[in-house]
């Protein structure tokens, strides 16, 4: 089969440009090299809507990060999606820095950035009573947000497939190639798919992709952020989330809460060569920590449940790139979608759907579409009646699997069974929580091990943490 | 709420503290068919269902048994009764009011009244993200008890070549159990300048089996994309942080983490139960009643023992002072108990001068001390003086109070527990 479109990258830009196509009567494959949607930076980010002050005038990032930052509200709750508008604050400790966030404060009101403010230092700690003495006063942007990243990628691509879009997993790009006004892509494990349009949404491997195509080169800098995450007891320790001024590597350290009410730390800002290099580096926890710590003092490593790093990919034009391959317009390129491009990501999809449909016509819409899924039950989150009920639907919800976050068999099994379901023990964490808490999956891991092997029908020592070679466990005892 | 149950006495959780709190809850006059266990596991017995080697009951039974026929000790005692007993059940609230809210697949959610509780949930691992080790996030990285799970209970090797972080007892024994089933044991690294476990461990699970244990050392990177290739380990300063130049790679596929315990206070905290931040557990008087009166606590929820045997005559305790305040008991009239000189903590943390037997304080020290004196005094006065060996933080001690002594005291008096030159 030819498909209509094929999307490279099941990022959070990837589900959600699938989710847009799906409104029509097309037939679009949304194609990702790793076991699940949201591997690359989409699931190892900030989590943060930004308010979209940062980008200069005039650049593609401060047009979409401003009209995604608005839509994202929507576009969450109609996906069943954790998002909080809980506004963002940018920290200034001199008289220096206050210059700073008042060109900050300018840049944003040419964005169109609505309902910014700048605060004195009284101010900043009536709304964040744990911010630095030293602190002298804030841009405060009541728009920013916070959303939960993977999430948002899973809920895009779970309403995509819902809606007939086609999800292949484990599909590592290999070659493309483009005659009689069709694409062959090539998968390194040799076979293929072909379409008529593709869309190059591959992250940080996307100049790659470009270049495996028609050797056009992008030049791409993948820029590592280290994070810690702290336990859930801390909550409160901010509630905006706390930026410090930016420099040349990006928006510095923040403290932020998490949707799931944890606090996030960081993150750090390394250039490396390696994009697939995802490791926290020794001592970089310290050195965040340490920075963090300018800003709101209270946070410390000794509340931290698990560290984690993800890599951007920075382009060295400062600004998107959505374009058209130079030879050819049915061959559409998304480079450096690096922050803003969560925030972004509902605009970006928009922005693509246009220029696609730019090209191939106003298709027939789909009868069918969906622009949500269905609602995932959260057990943690019902009233008792409602606990009730759902019990009474199926004992499943009854039983709980993880202590920590108090998280059921019956959510574990419909994360497995949903459309671009979990299919291992990371999509199962993912999706809905189970070894996220404190115990990180010490206590509950083994059971979801056996949950997975149930639904999948495989034995219980071919399951994976993530897919590839990330088996948990080898083969029976003696 | 559309099921609600009455019960003398609630214990929420079915391991060796659980099953212990309410037999003797029963031996001391509550009705046995108004004492109900609620269990999360399918079955009763806790962690020691996976403690399949030898090294449990010496104290209590005098009998060196595996953790399976321990915990059936107690099973079988408990199955003669009518205490009743929910396996498969959750216990997701605890309200104000001493009600048990908890959940299973067959009744679903339903309420429980209870006129004392026994929190004795045990405790969790610590887990990797917890401790700042650096490098990738591939599988094979595991708690040792989740190790021990994959081995002992489901049959299934978790890896082959191994280094284990910690040595707790858990990642002792499981260095052991690793070899035996024919995996290769690298090395166990500890951050401290000594073994947070039981000497014998270390005899038995290392130095039998030529297992080299690091001490002042620990892994600070983790290598792998999928599963882990290998680990960096390095020596640490008196900060225990790394020591720059003393890294090096061992080729592993697994990483097991045998990093600490912290009891699982969930419960306790939802109804605000006054903790103890050096043990993580309550704060409980000579009965293991916490600071909310009717509700008990003990085993590994309270405090993280070294032994399953005084994890017994604990629990056994705390079901005896629950059975005594659903009795009806006299208010309790305060002194409290510290330590101090390397002296972590105590447990009780407070005594009841009106008490009319023998307390046994628990504590654990700070340090590797050799040919000290473990002291008690109150107000000037010396209770107890004996010379010891040898004290390690891997170890729980003990002194014991008088009646006769408590008898003296006056309520807000301070019991202190010292470690004293020879």
């Amino acid at each position: 089969m030819v498909y209509d479109i094929a999307i490279i990258g099941a990022g959070v830009v990837g589900s959600l440009t699938a989710r847009a196509l799906s409104k029509y009567n097309l037939n679009v494959i949304l194609i990702e090299k790793s076991s699940d949607v949201a591997m690359g930076t989409s699931k190892a980010n900030s989590g943060i809507v930004h308010a979209g002050f940062d980008a200069m005038n005039g650049t593609l990032k401060a047009k979409l990060n401003v009209k995604g930052c608005a839509m994202m509200e929507d576009v969450c709750s109609t996906l069943f999606v954790p998002y909080e508008k809980n506004g963002s604050l940018v920290v200034a400790f001199t008289d220096q820095e206050m210059k700073h966030i008042e060109e900050l404060y300018q840049r944003g009101l040419g964005n169109g950035v609505p309902d910014m403010e700048i605060i004195d230092a009284a101010k900043l700690k009536e709304l964040e009573p744990n911010i630095s003495d030293e602190a002298k006063g804030a841009l405060w942007a009541k728009s920013a947000g916070i959303v939960s990243p993977y999430e948002l990628a899973i809920g895009a691509a779970e309403c995509a497939c819902g809606n007939g879009v086609e999800l292949r997993r484990n599909f590592t790009v290999d070659a493309i190639t483009y005659e009689n006004d069709e694409f062959t892509i090539k998968c390194v494990c040799g076979c293929e798919v072909k379409a008529k349009f593709v869309i190059n949404s591959a992250g940080l491997g996307a100049a790659d992709i470009a270049k495996k195509f028609d050797g056009e080169e992008f030049e791409i800098i993948g820029r590592l952020g280290e994070y810690g995450l702290l336990d859930r007891s801390c909550e409160g320790m901010a509630t905006r989330t706390i930026f410090q001024c930016p420099n040349e590597m990006g928006k510095g350290v923040l403290v932020t809460p998490t949707c799931h009410h944890n606090i996030l730390v960081g993150p750090s800002a390394i250039n490396v060569d390696d994009g697939a290099e995802t490791s926290v580096r020794v001592g970089a926890l310290r050195e965040i920590f340490a920075t963090a710590g300018k800003s709101v003092p209270i946070v410390s490593t000794r509340d931290m449940i698990t560290s984690f790093a993800g890599i951007r990919a920075h382009s060295t034009t400062d600004d998107f790139i959505i374009q058209f391959a130079t030879a050819n317009d049915h061959f559409l390129n998304l480079i450096g979608i690096e922050s803003p491009g969560l925030a972004s990501s509902p605009a970006i999809a928009e922005y693509v759907e246009d220029m696609v449909l730019s090209v191939i016509g106003k298709p027939e819409t789909n009868p069918n579409y969906n622009p949500s899924r269905k609602q995932p039950i959260i057990f943690r989150e019902l009233s008792m009646e409602e606990k009730e009920a759902v019990i009474a639907k199926d004992p499943a919800y009854a039983r709980i699997i993880c202590r920590c976050e108090t998280i059921t068999e019956g959510e574990i099994r419909a994360a497995i069974k949903a459309p671009a379901g979990a299919i291992d023990v990371d999509g199962v964490k993912r999706r809905t929580r189970a070894g996220m808490g404190r115990c990180q999956g010490g206590f509950c891991g083994s059971k979801v091990l056996e949950i997975l092997s149930e639904e999948l029908g495989k034995p219980l020592n071919e399951m994976t943490k993530f897919g590839g070679e990330s088996k948990i466990i080898y083969e029976r005892t003696k | 709420m559309s099921k609600i149950l009455n019960y003398d006495l609630v214990v929420v959780g079915g391991g060796p503290a659980g099953m212990a709190a309410a037999l003797s809850a029963k031996d001391n006059g509550i009705p046995e068919e108004n004492i109900i266990i609620l269990e999360r596991s399918d079955r009763l017995g806790g962690i020691l269902e996976q403690c399949i080697h030898s090294g449990f009951g010496a104290t209590y039974f005098g009998e060196m048994m595996s953790g399976p026929e321990y915990a059936q000790r107690f099973i079988d005692l408990v199955n003669e009764t009518k205490i009743v007993v929910e396996t498969d059940t959750m216990v997701l609230n605890l309200t104000d009011d001493n009600q048990v809210i908890c959940s299973n697949k067959e009744d679903g959610i339903y309420a429980i009244n209870a006129k004392a509780i026994v929190l004795a949930m045990g405790c969790r691992e610590r887990p990797r993200g917890a401790l700042d080790i650096a490098g990738s996030r591939p599988a094979g990285v595991m708690s040792a008890g989740a190790a021990q799970k994959y081995v002992n209970i489901d049959g299934y090797m978790p890896g082959h070549k191994v280094v284990i972080l910690g040595s707790g007892d858990i990642g002792l024994i499981m260095a052991r159990r690793m070899t035996l089933e024919g995996a290769k044991v690298e090395c166990v690294c500890e951050v401290m300048p000594y073994s947070g476990g039981l000497q014998r461990n270390i005899v038995q699970c290392l130095e039998d089996f030529d297992i080299p244990l690091y001490l002042s050392c620990t892994v600070v990177e983790v290598h792998g994309k999928d599963r882990v290739t290998g680990v960096t380990i390095a020596n640490v300063d008196e900060k225990m942080l790394p020591i720059a130049g003393t890294e090096r790679y061992i080729e592993c596929d697994t990483l097991l983490l045998s990093v600490g315990l912290i009891p699982e206070n969930e419960l306790s905290r939802q109804i605000n139960l006054e903790m103890d931040p050096i043990t993580r557990g309550p704060k409980v008087n000579e009965m293991r009643e916490t600071s909310k009166r009717g509700v008990f606590a003990c085993g590994n929820v309270l405090q993280v023992h070294d032994l399953v045997d005084f994890v017994t005559q604990e629990s056994q305790i705390a079901g005896k002072g629950a059975a005594q305040y659903i009795k009806g008991a006299s208010e309790p009239k305060y002194v409290t108990c510290k330590g101090i000189n390397g002296v972590r903590y105590t447990v009780p943390q407070r005594i009841d001068i009106n008490n009319q037997e023998e307390v046994k304080i628990y504590f654990r020290v700070a340090n590797v001390y050799k040919d000290k004196r473990v002291v008690v005094t109150c107000g000037g006065k010396e209770l107890w003086n004996r010379k010891k060996l040898k004290l390690a933080p891997g170890e729980m001690e003990n002194v014991f109070i008088k009646p006769e002594d408590l008898a003296q005291m006056n309520e807000g008096d301070e019991i202190v527990v010292s470690i004293e030159e020879a």
